[in-house]
């Protein structure tokens, strides 16, 4: 059976690669902070929790003193892209589309087929999975149709990662920092507070109160997965679905999104709001939430708009 | 009650408003956190480590780079541009728009690989934006170029976001279920997922609109 674990020694292949030719061009602080997440990837398994924690400090200080820098792997100049895309023309898409292609195809023919039953891939897993067999899949293609040396690849995903930098383990550093959260009883003291702080008999001002809560604890922790859990035990469940019989669907569905409107305004939401900065270029690191904020506002007061309406006025 | 442990949000929020670096601000909030709630040094890296190391599979999705990279190596930004400067009557606004109903329409189906700024936004959308707008209002200052960037990725997140939900087999909505469940009210996936469809409408006309009035300033700017 596939599991996980084969993707991880895939990934801490990557990582290890890319951090050998970081130290080959002497950036020490690029290739000892990939080099950590390598290990990470490839022995994490089999580490004792105390181990993986060290590698999390090492890693992070390493960020922290501004280890990370840009790099310049060899590539091709833009007049010899104009001259390539005017000969390959539209079937460069096709190499890119092999990705999305296998994890969702295969994803659907694996639930809905008798491809399933085979047991090939860890319960719940197959989408990541077959994620990483169309990579495999579309290098392949690409490198045969397009080639291009065999650094080409590995170097051109450097430049890009290098480009993202500490940024790529941010969003998996949050979710560390949940775990912990969750460990020492934040969740459990904000719904104490929140008790205390709403007016009793307001329907409204708790609807009002739940979603700002999701938005809020969405910017400051970069996730509504973090933030759901400790708003529904806080507000939610206890004062809308217990004390004024709201809609339980309405109130978890639409509290959610609320929180996802959060998710559009924080920075701590890296992979969706500074990735994308790096990736594209950004003089303003927060240029793309600029973008976002004015979507993100009105879109929240719809979204209590729709819990008050769906979850209490249609319900009772 | 101890509300000590609250320090730790603050520490997230100052650090960022400082401008510290934000692997740092996350690491020393967790560590704050764990040591006023009463527990010791050591249990405190442990649960950092142990959950780093449980949630290795988000950081995974970086495999795709090469495969990007070496595509673009080969000119796919270019072709991108100019198979959008080849279309007659694409303006910015109707590209963008478009781009919002595909990405929501694909991830309620379940397909929200499709998009993303590795694979999609930076080989494809926003070159194809950025022709557009150029296409459409001439040579525009630095600054309006960057916001035309933006806004594709903006649009990006927003359709992922607003789309997604409708899906009932996401992570999301199985952890609304998880929770409700948790706390005696079970729920059919299915039951959660319709309600993400009116807050999917909203945002399409939001944002539709938002692009729409982008385009028609960067008009004016060159005007």
């Amino acid at each position: 059976m596939i599991t996980y674990e084969w993707l991880y020694i895939l990934a801490g292949g990557f990582f290890a690669i890319w951090s050998a030719f970081s130290f080959r061009d002497r950036l020490f602080g690029n290739g000892a902070f990939w080099g950590l997440l390598a290990a990470s990837f490839l022995l994490g398994s089999h580490l004792t929790p105390f181990a993986n924690g060290l590698l999390v400090l090492a890693m992070v200080g390493i960020a922290g003193v501004g280890g990370l820098k840009r790099s310049d792997p060899p590539t091709t100049t833009l007049e010899e892209r104009t001259v390539f895309a005017a000969k390959l023309g539209n079937k460069l898409f096709f190499p890119a589309l092999i990705v999305p292609l296998t994890a969702v195809v295969g994803t659907l023919l694996y639930n809905y087929t008798p491809f399933g039953e085979t047991g090939l891939f860890e319960e719940r897993r197959e989408t990541l999975i077959l994620f990483g067999v169309g990579v495999l899949a579309a290098l392949v293609a690409a490198m045969a149709w397009l080639r291009a040396p065999l650094a080409a690849a590995p170097e051109e995903g450097r430049r890009l990662l290098d480009s993202i930098g500490w940024a790529a383990i941010l969003p998996q550093m949050l979710a560390a920092l949940g775990a912990v959260f969750a460990l020492a009883g934040v969740g459990d003291i904000i719904g104490n507070i929140a008790n205390q702080v709403i007016p009793e008999g307001s329907v409204l001002v708790t609807v009002i109160v739940f979603a700002l809560g999701m938005a809020l604890f969405t910017m400051i922790m970069g996730n509504a997965f973090a933030a759901f859990p400790v708003m529904a035990a806080a507000i939610g469940i206890p004062l809308l679905i217990e004390q004024y019989g709201g809609n339980p669907a309405v109130i978890g569905a639409v509290g959610m999104l609320a929180g996802f409107c959060g998710t559009l305004m924080t920075p701590m939401a890296a992979n969706f709001n500074i990735v994308p900065a790096a990736l594209l270029e950004l003089k303003n690191q927060n240029g793309v939430i600029l973008q976002q904020i004015g979507t993100a506002i009105p879109l929240w007061v719809c979204n209590v708009a729709i819990i008050y309406i769906g979850g209490f006025l249609l319900w009772n | 009650m101890n509300y000590w442990p609250l320090a730790g949000i603050g520490i997230v929020v100052a650090g960022f408003a400082l401008r510290f670096n934000p692997l740092l601000v996350v690491v020393v909030a967790a560590i704050a956190t764990g040591l006023l709630a009463g527990l010791e040094p050591v249990p405190v890296i442990e649960a950092l480590g142990a959950a780093f190391n449980d949630n290795r599979y988000i950081s995974v999705t970086w495999i795709i780079l090469p495969v990007i990279g070496l595509l673009e190596r080969y000119g796919l930004q270019q072709r991108a541009r100019g198979l959008i400067e080849s279309m007659r009557g694409a303006t910015m606004g109707r590209l963008l728009t478009i781009y919002l109903g595909f990405r929501q329409i694909t991830a309620a189906l379940g397909m929200k690989d499709i998009g993303g700024h590795p694979q999609a936004v930076r080989p494809l959308v926003a070159p194809m934006a950025e022709a557009a707008a150029l296409k459409t209002h001439g040579d525009l200052p630095e600054a309006e170029r960057e916001k035309v960037l933006a806004m594709s990725a903006a649009t990006d997140n927003v359709g992922l976001f607003f789309g997604e939900d409708i899906f009932f087999a996401i992570a999301s909505i199985l952890l609304i279920q998880g929770v409700m469940e948790s706390a005696g009210y079970p729920l059919a996936p299915l039951e959660l997922s319709v309600w993400a469809i009116p807050t999917a409408i909203c945002a399409f006309i939001i944002h539709g609109l938002r692009i729409q009035a982008l385009d028609r300033r960067l008009g004016r700017v060159r005007a």
